[in-house]
């Protein structure tokens, strides 16, 4: 075992850049255990769900930071509060489904009860039977609520910190990349499906990939080998002045049009092409020619836009080697018959399934099994310079190296 | 309709030819003829991989979704000439069908299905579970989808669906 450097991190970096990232970093327990005191307990906002998907009084969702498992439940009064899903007295989970409405939360062990803001309203013979037993007189119920998060919507998107010291959402965002999320989350969402892959992989790899806009064309194959051109268009990367989130994106050239875009799916120099070109036909729905955004805010949240596939993909780490990638699949709640149908055949791009993402969820396993056991060694990120910063072309890491950047200055304080 | 009364009433031949269709699909996709899937199908057609979460709530997004056969070769193409994906196979185990009478051309049945996914590596997995919901053409031989909608136990996909179930 190497030992802790002087950063106190685990495991040990060859500089003090982020263009060499050691492979222990995808297999070390204890850096895993780390990561979750200070990246996913730390200064850090992580999604939870969407407004809409506990839209009523009452009603309540399990989720996750981290490995954390957490609840939002919006109270009778109609405020969104997250909490932990563990009770105050023995640790047991209270929710036990994934969805649900209910007037308060009751632990099946020993029955206590919350309301639906985390705080403990009942103790099961709290005075004791027939005068016997019982909590000590000095037992406040109020010392034992449940651990709560902060919570904050934006734009219909709910995010939860467990440190008070976080700055609120919009200053860890940065003006750039909240101005990102409004222009997806233009109005009311509506749940078109959900799905959730398994990764056989360190949630670290399935972040990186995400923020990878080097490995696109080269990895997935679906555009080029049916000769759709939306390969050279212009576009560009976005990081944020922490390095932790990003944005990457394409822009349709207006000079051709969508038919244009059909006829060349259709014609095929080598008998390619595809038979039903739908899955691809997609509007430009907000006015700007951007076909293409994906836009990560540190550490684990994906907001999605392909053509008019728009989803949400919350990263969860599930031990040093698996990580869950939750897929919630949205519409707008003013779409027509027209566009639902035009989103749910584009969603075939994406997914466990997608033509353009399947890639995604085995190549982070890939690179897993080859780094097990690993002391020596690390991955190069030196495409595009050193830096972590925005760009007009897309041949580059700099937006993985922004995700080291932002992971080493939580990892190594 | 009661699927018991449902399943006496369709002629023994019309059930004969269903289990004809259904096993016919399995074996095209287990034995790798991924080409001849989309012949099981109508021209017009419904092929949807949704899970009994999404299914009984109402909504409509599939991680695989067609309308149409054009879409269902081009999910063959891809799988053959795009698509990058480690060596695998499938083995469906299809329980049995419940045959229900629906019009004069058509019917439509329900069977329970178990997906062994089996790597090149020799590392096999129980992949997925769960119920075909099918709507199928009996106007003509040899009979064909004109809808299946198959419904897994669990919304949980391991690494990747490349093959469809």
């Amino acid at each position: 075992m190497a030992k802790a450097d002087q950063t106190g991190s685990p495991v040990s970096w060859p500089s003090g850049g982020v263009t060499r990232v050691p492979f222990r970093l995808y297999s070390d327990a204890d850096q895993y255990a780390l990561e979750h005191e200070r990246i996913f307990k730390g200064p850090t906002w992580s999604y939870l769900c969407l407004a809409v998907e506990v839209p009523k009084a009452g009603d309540f969702l399990v989720t996750s930071v981290g490995e954390t498992p957490v609840v939002v439940a919006r109270t009778q009064t109609g405020e969104l509060h997250a909490f932990v899903n563990r009770c105050a007295h023995r640790g047991a989970l209270l929710c036990l489904k994934r969805r649900g409405n209910t007037d308060g939360i009751t632990c099946v062990y020993h029955g206590w009860s919350y309301d639906l803001a985390g705080n403990l309203t009942g103790v099961a013979f709290e005075r004791g039977v027939k005068r016997q037993g019982g909590m000590p007189a000095d037992f406040s119920r109020s010392d034992h609520n449940l651990r709560k998060l902060r919570l904050t919507e934006f734009c219909g998107l709910l995010f939860g910190s467990f440190d008070a010291d976080a700055v609120d959402f919009e200053s860890y965002l940065g003006a750039e990349i909240a101005a990102r999320i409004r222009r997806v989350c233009k109005g009311p969402m509506k749940v078109l499906g959900r799905t959730t892959q398994l990764l056989p992989n360190n949630w670290k790899l399935y972040f990186e990939n995400v923020k990878d806009s080097y490995h696109a064309s080269i990895l997935h194959l679906f555009f080029t080998t049916f000769e759709i051109n939306r390969l050279n268009q212009k576009g560009g990367i976005i990081v944020d002045d922490s390095g932790g989130h990003h944005v990457s994106y394409s822009i349709m050239d207006r000079a051709v049009d969508n038919a244009d875009y059909k006829r060349e799916a259709l014609r095929s120099s080598k008998d390619y092409g595809l038979e039903d070109t739908s899955v691809v036909d997609g509007v430009d729905e907000f006015g700007d020619g951007i076909m293409m955004q994906i836009l990560t805010v540190f550490p684990g949240f994906v907001l999605q836009q392909h053509l008019n596939s728009i989803a949400m993909r919350q990263l969860l780490p599930c031990g040093i080697d698996r990580s869950e990638l939750v897929w919630t699949i949205l519409g707008f709640a003013d779409d027509d018959a027209a566009m639902t149908e035009r989103r749910l055949k584009q969603a075939n791009l994406v997914g466990p399934a997608g033509y353009i993402s399947m890639e995604d969820g085995a190549v982070g396993g890939f690179v897993q099994r080859a780094v097990r056991g690993v002391e020596e060694d690390s991955g190069l990120l030196m495409m595009g310079g050193s830096e972590a910063r925005s760009q007009e072309f897309r041949a580059t890491e700099a937006s993985v190296r922004g995700f080291w950047k932002k992971y080493r200055a939580l990892m190594d304080a | 309709m009661d699927a018991r009364t449902g399943s006496s009433i369709v002629d023994q031949a019309v059930r004969l030819h269903v289990q004809d269709l259904i096993a016919h699909y399995v074996d095209v996709i287990d034995q790798d003829r991924l080409e001849e899937w989309p012949d099981l199908f109508a021209e017009t057609c419904r092929y949807l991989i949704t899970s009994a979460e999404s299914y009984d709530e109402g909504l409509p997004h599939g991680v695989i979704y067609a309308d149409s056969r054009g879409m269902l070769r081009d999910r063959v193409s891809a799988l053959r000439e795009a698509n990058i994906y480690e060596a695998q196979r499938y083995r469906h185990l299809v329980g049995p069908i419940w045959v229900e009478a629906d019009s004069e051309t058509t019917v439509r049945a329900r069977s329970h299905f178990l997906v062994l996914r089996i790597m090149h590596t020799g590392d096999t997995m129980v992949f997925a579970s769960g119920v075909y919901r099918d709507r199928i053409d009996i106007s003509r031989s040899p009979y064909r989808f004109i809808e299946r909608v198959v419904v897994t136990d669990s919304h949980k996909f391991d690494t990747l669906l490349a093959i469809p179930l």
